[in-house]
């Protein structure tokens, strides 16, 4: 069943890397997304009777931790490709694009779904390392598509930085296997996740802290911490708007899975707060830098950008105050909202000729886009009923009995997210249009799909899904 | 010997931080990796371990032939085979990369103390060749020697896994260098599309993307 899942997203990208240029190959990409969520539903279901289950010899494993991100994940790959149906048609017809960068569209979108799912399925740290690196790959490919100096630019940054930061995550994992070579001896079994959860009270604290913070450096300049952020918006503006759903909605989710993980095992051989206030500190950082660098944004791709560093920073945040039932609902409602964004942004910036947010006006003019976009700001900056709200609302609350110190500082992060987004978005609602009509109708049914989801998490979370996050929860080692 | 190797890779990260022709950096590569497989060797021999044959087969295909030939192959047919890259204040680079040493050593003294191999005195070389390159990547401004800091930073983190827990399993060095090759790779289509549309492959030219 694991196996099926990995097949599919890998099969498809070498399939579209031949015919990815074809009239039918979006419908195929879709088809191949749609094939894998069904596993990923169909595994998800067994683990809910069945519990948690390991295949392979243990080099894959779910548990209530990863099973809820393995179903996100081929959803919100399965949905963006929907949306990138009428998305990349229109981009063809409009900005020329070539077969070849067709099919190194689709091959390189499958890839990316291989490589997030593996990070999230394998138990072996060594391989989640090599996972977040071939996400890189995939993705720099993706963000230069257009050959913009821009684009070239930002693919370069996003490589170096992330090359470099993920450098310091492998240095990281040597010493974690350092570590629990002593416990568990050599071989394969001292990178699986499982068996370093077991033995992790008498791994040797010392190595342990000095390997988490490699990690977090690593791992966190995917997540977009600050300072190690410049990369994010840069590849979110610049590369076509699917990569920019899907980079904010699964890889800065698998990147701080990544973090949590590892954060498990330290605080496990730790018996101190180190790695939680680690967390604290560059959470809290994360979500004052964007919320005021969101004021100087001009380009609306940009703006959102800056939103998802916003949001992993609060997430991070919550982890490290041991909100981790609220953290794991922010993952869940975050990535839904913000790719919901992404598809009415990569419409409205097609419909206006331009990514400028003073260029774009009466997006309400096509209904999809326009509602689609004010709803999708107004529920990703956290107003009720929405399930942003709900997660935010728990993270607030804790951090008031926890760590009061640090509530001020986060309202006032929020405050200023919130007059900074709903200010430019409404600006780019209303008004008179001056839109071209796009060759393609844009796709409704996905932000629709999106949107509802998280308006449902806000009002009522099924209890499965509760179960999984309290589980998992309980994992981190809080509530 | 495996000491008399390790001082010869810190010797060879200075050598690279102070090099500026662009094809004695990637000799100086080349060289780089033939330390590093012969350290492989060594300890292999020494300890036993035959998985690390096995590694230091898989280096020497990679660092020191595949890479070396992709990197060589690229700068002739981008015209760059002899191009000098202008270094400013290498006395200075030299000083923090000496100050980066020292501080390796003391953080790598916890961990060597702990290290059971018989390489566990040259794992602070191990960091400072890591951190070396960090500092190599910082001061260039031309694309390839960007990546040759980068590849050489990879090979301090090899040296690194070596000396410290006799290599990562075998699945892991294969992904990782999968990674690599597959980056290399990706990075020469990069520098022919960088050049197309800059004229240029120094990055100078590329700061201008926005912070608006």
């Amino acid at each position: 069943m694991i196996e099926a899942i990995l097949i599919f997203p890998l099969l498809g990208g070498t399939v579209l890397a031949v015919w990815g240029h074809r009239s039918w190959a979006p419908e195929l990409n879709s088809l191949v997304s749609f094939c894998t969520l069904s596993a990923a539903v169909l595994l998800a279901s067994k683990v809910l009777l069945h519990g948690p289950m390991s295949a392979l010899h243990e080099q894959f494993f779910v548990d209530s931790f990863n099973v809820f991100l393995m179903v996100l994940t081929a959803f919100v790959a399965f949905t963006t490709t929907l949306f990138s149906r009428p998305y990349m048609r229109n981009e063809e017809a409009l900005s020329g694009l070539s077969n070849y960068q067709m099919r190194l569209y689709h091959s390189m979108y499958q890839v990316f779904c291989f490589t997030m799912l593996l990070a999230l399925l394998t138990n072996n740290l060594g391989i989640l390392w090599v996972a977040m690196e071939g996400a890189t790959l995939a993705t720099v490919l993706l963000v230069s598509l257009y050959r913009t100096k821009a684009s070239l630019e930002a693919a370069w940054k996003y490589f170096i930085l992330c090359g470099v930061g993920i450098a310091q995550a492998l240095f990281g994992t040597i010493l974690i296997y350092f570590a629990a070579e002593k416990v568990l001896g050599p071989g394969g079994t001292a990178l699986l996740w499982t068996h370093l959860d077991v033995a992790k009270g008498s791994l040797e604290p010392t190595v342990l802290s000095i390997a988490f913070v490699f990690l977090l450096v690593g791992y966190g300049t995917k997540v977009g911490l600050v300072p190690l952020h410049s990369w994010l918006p840069d590849a979110h503006a610049e590369g076509p708007t699917p990569v920019s759903a899907v980079l904010s909605g699964l890889l800065l989710n698998v990147a701080l899975y990544a973090v949590v993980r590892c954060k498990i095992l330290v605080a496990g051989a730790l018996h101190s707060h180190f790695a939680d206030d680690l967390l604290i500190g560059f959470g809290l950082v994360t979500v004052l830098v964007a919320a005021f660098l969101l004021w100087k944004q001009k380009d609306i791709k940009r703006l959102f950008g800056y939103s998802s560093i916003e949001h992993m920073g609060l997430m991070t945040f919550a982890f490290g105050i041991g909100a981790n039932f609220a953290g794991l609902l922010h993952m869940t409602v975050h990535s839904l909202t913000k790719s919901a964004i992404f598809f009415a942004v990569g419409h409205a910036a097609q419909r206006s000729g331009t990514q400028t947010i003073e260029a774009i006006k009466g997006l309400i003019k096509t209904p999809a886009v326009g509602w689609g976009l004010m709803l999708g700001a107004i529920a990703i900056l956290g107003m009720p009923p929405s399930g942003v709200f709900t997660s935010e609302f728990l993270i607030l609350t804790r951090a008031m009995s926890t760590h009061p110190w640090a509530t001020p500082i986060l309202l006032v992060a929020l405050g200023v997210a919130f007059t900074a987004i709903f200010g430019k978005v409404q600006s780019m609602v209303w008004g008179e249009s001056e839109g071209r009509a796009l060759p393609h109708a844009p796709a409704f049914s996905p932000i629709v799909l999106h949107l509802a989801l998280v308006l449902l998490l806000g009002l009522y979370i099924p209890q499965y899904l509760a179960r999984w996050y309290s589980e998992a929860a309980r994992l981190m080692g809080g509530s | 010997m495996i000491n008399l190797l390790a001082s010869i890779l810190l010797l060879l990260a200075f050598a690279m931080l102070s090099q500026r022709r662009i094809k004695s950096l990637i000799k100086l590569f080349i060289v780089q990796g033939m330390t590093l497989v012969a350290n492989t060797v060594v300890i292999a021999s020494t300890t036993s371990q035959t998985h690390l044959y096995y590694s230091a087969l898989l280096t020497f295909a990679l660092k020191v032939v595949i890479l070396p030939w992709i990197l060589l192959r690229m700068i002739r047919r981008l015209n760059v085979e002899w191009d000098v890259e202008t270094l400013i204040n290498i006395p200075s680079t030299m000083l923090v990369g000496i100050a980066i040493v020292i501080v390796s050593f003391n953080l790598a003294l916890p961990i060597s103390q702990l290290a059971g191999t018989v390489a566990k005195s040259t794992i602070g070389i191990a960091m400072a060749c890591v951190l070396l390159s960090l500092l190599m990547m910082i001061t260039r401004s031309k694309a390839i020697s960007q990546v040759i800091g980068f590849l050489s930073m990879e090979n301090g983190l090899f040296f690194a896994a070596t000396s410290t827990t006799y290599g990562m399993p075998m699945a892991v060095e294969l992904g990782v260098a999968l990674d690599v090759l597959v980056g290399v790779l990706i990075l020469g289509v990069f520098f022919f599309q960088i050049r197309e549309k800059f004229e240029s492959l120094d990055l100078k030219h590329l700061e201008k993307v926005k912070e608006e």
